[in-house]
């Protein structure tokens, strides 16, 4: 049996977790405040997901750029990868929020959404 | 003149939030006054998510948080705003003063006013290091607008002093856009950020965080060629004999915020020590009777939603008075902050008769675990809170239910109870 101490990330609170992994598995956690977080440790020791937020260029919109977020959290580590890709992506304003960007991001099941409304200027 | 039972002033989400407050606490006209070309406030730069699970239910990013708030008073008659429109002055008697390219120069009058003007970056840090000025270096919140607004890196190879909040997002920021971010320093002995921030934007991009050390030198003559970087002792002074050097072609600056209150200042509002924003009562009134304040331009707040809620406190006060509705106070007392507690806001109460549910937002002085939180009252505990972690960066709140707060008088203390 081996523990694992770590802060769950789902929100603000920031609770501290032990983690009891039996022969590498998850076993059970403590310290957590709710659920998420029990649901959080497994996923940390199991398969590390993030959710990501960046920007993709826009034309006539307000800005340059609209920011976007995953409507779901993606595997750690691939986040450096849809980043990069969504670096050369562009759309056209006007967009709405939660309109979505670039469905089913890199094949990982998980699209990529607008995080706010812009309009497009020139209309 | 134009006359408003409400009168806002700064369209971030505090401004919102009172705006819709206001709204619904019967005020039939509201003006909020941005000087920003959109509503939303500082929120439209933070691109993040982590908002507004405890306001709205929902995790939103910055802009969606904004977008909320925006949404909830858009197409309503009762409430007006006014976008590039800078606030030049507020007086005493409640009269606003503004500018915009349409209008001019105008004036209105607000039964009641509401600052939620918000903060700004400090620049200290950097105007105390040795070295040239050479170009590079940026604010984080100046380089956030950058990256995420007007389309722009500010760099390639990074230094971010300071493990706020703002600088370690923009640590993550900065490496999602294919910067290389080279270190974090701090120079208090902890973090500055919340847990999830030090785990998400530091420790999963591999970004060294150096505590207890602090940039001595900026090097560079034309552009930042690097930074020197030394340990500090207890006292913050430098150990001789620690320096070293990190190459970096800019330098960013997270190291605090300052409420924004010249125009609170002018006004005659009365500054409170520590938080540098208004002294206000729990209904959020400033020393000048009908005059309110929350948000960042109160306290500088890690959460938007506490901004939120406080913002929606004044808001309701502030219908409340236009309409003739507020209840007269009989009781006045004094909050003050003791043992480990370094701010608390409300810093007075003015109570009415039989009480009025009172919620405290406090900071502590250091990090520190398992300790109990005690509002006390000549002698006696009033109401007591265990709280597992306390730490600076994070806002600690307590409510006071109505009842309790009837049992108060003159003064009352909030602070850690001895170990
Ligand atoms: C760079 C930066 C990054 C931040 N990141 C986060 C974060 O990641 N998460 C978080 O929860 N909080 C963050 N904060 C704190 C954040 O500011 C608050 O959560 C919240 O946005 C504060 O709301 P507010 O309405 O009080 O102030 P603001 O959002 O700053 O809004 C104040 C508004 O008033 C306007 N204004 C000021 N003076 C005048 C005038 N004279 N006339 C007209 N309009 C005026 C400003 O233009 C601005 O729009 C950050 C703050 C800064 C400065
Ligand atoms: S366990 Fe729950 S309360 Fe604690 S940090 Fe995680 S999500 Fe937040």
């Amino acid at each position: 049996m081996e523990t694992k101490v770590m802060n769950c990330i789902m929100c603000p609170m920031g609770c501290e977790m032990t983690v009891t992994l039996e022969n590498g598995k998850f076993a059970a956690v403590t310290g957590n405040s709710c659920p998420r977080g029990a649901r959080y440790a497994e996923s940390e020791v199991t398969d590390p997901r993030r959710m990501l937020t960046t920007t993709v260029r826009i034309k006539g919109g307000l800005l340059p750029l609209l920011p976007v977020v995953s409507a779901d959290v993606l595997p750690k580590g691939k986040i450096a990868d849809c980043a990069a890709y969504l670096r050369n992506v562009v759309v056209e304003a006007p967009v709405q929020a939660g309109d979505v960007i670039v469905p089913d991001i890199l094949g990982l099941g998980v699209d990529i959404v607008a995080s706010r409304a812009m309009e497009n200027v020139n209309d | 003149m134009e006359l408003y039972d409400v009168v806002i002033v700064g369209g971030g989400p505090g401004g919102l939030s009172a705006a819709y407050s206001a709204y619904r606490n019967g005020a039939k006209k509201i003006l909020v006054i941005e000087r920003d070309r959109e509503l939303g406030g500082i929120l439209q730069q933070c691109i993040h998510n982590g908002f507004g699970l405890h306001h709205f239910k929902e995790e939103l990013t910055g802009p969606g948080y904004a977008g909320r708030c925006i949404a909830l008073i858009q197409d309503k008659p009762e409430i007006r705003t006014l976008t590039d429109t800078m606030v030049l002055s507020v007086s005493k008697d409640k009269k606003v003063t503004a500018v915009n390219p349409e209008r001019g120069l105008f004036t209105v009058q607000g039964k009641t006013v509401i600052l939620t003007m918000g903060c700004r970056e400090r620049t200290r840090g950097a105007i105390r290091t040795a070295g040239e000025r050479p170009a590079g270096v940026f604010t984080a919140g100046a380089a956030q607008r950058m990256v995420n607004m007007e389309g722009y890196l500010p760099g390639k190879k990074i230094v971010i002093l300071g493990s706020g909040d703002i600088g370690l997002i923009m640590a993550r920021r900065m490496s999602l856009e294919g910067c290389k971010v080279q270190a974090v320093c701090e120079i208090c002995p902890y973090s500055n950020g919340l847990t999830r921030n030090m785990v998400q934007c530091l420790y999963d991009f591999d970004i060294p965080l150096y505590l207890s050390h602090t940039i001595l030198k900026i090097k560079g003559r034309d552009r930042v060629e690097g930074v020197t970087v030394a340990k500090v002792d207890e006292k913050m002074q430098p150990v001789p004999g620690t320096e070293f050097d990190i190459e970096c072609d800019t330098l960013l600056l997270s190291v605090g915020l300052i409420p924004e209150n010249e125009l609170s200042m002018a006004a005659g509002v009365e500054i409170a020590p520590f938080t540098n924003g208004p002294r206000v009562d729990q209904r959020r009134q400033t020393n000048l009777p009908g005059i309110y304040a929350a948000g960042n331009v109160v306290h500088v707040h890690d959460l938007v939603d506490f901004v939120s809620d406080e913002a929606e406190i004044a808001g309701k006060f502030a219908a409340l008075e236009a309409q003739g509705n507020l209840v007269p106070a009989v009781n006045t007392v004094e909050v003050s902050p003791v043992n480990g507690i370094r701010t608390c806001v409300p810093q007075v109460l003015h109570l009415p008769e039989g009480g009025e549910p009172v919620r405290l937002f406090m900071r502590a002085g250091a990090p520190d675990r398992k300790v109990t939180l005690e509002v006390k009252c000549g002698g006696e505990v009033l109401v007591k809170k265990i709280l597992p972690v306390v730490k600076p960066s994070e806002m600690i709140t307590l409510d006071i239910p109505a009842a309790k707060t009837a049992l108060m008088h003159d003064k009352i203390t909030v602070g850690l109870q001895a170990k």
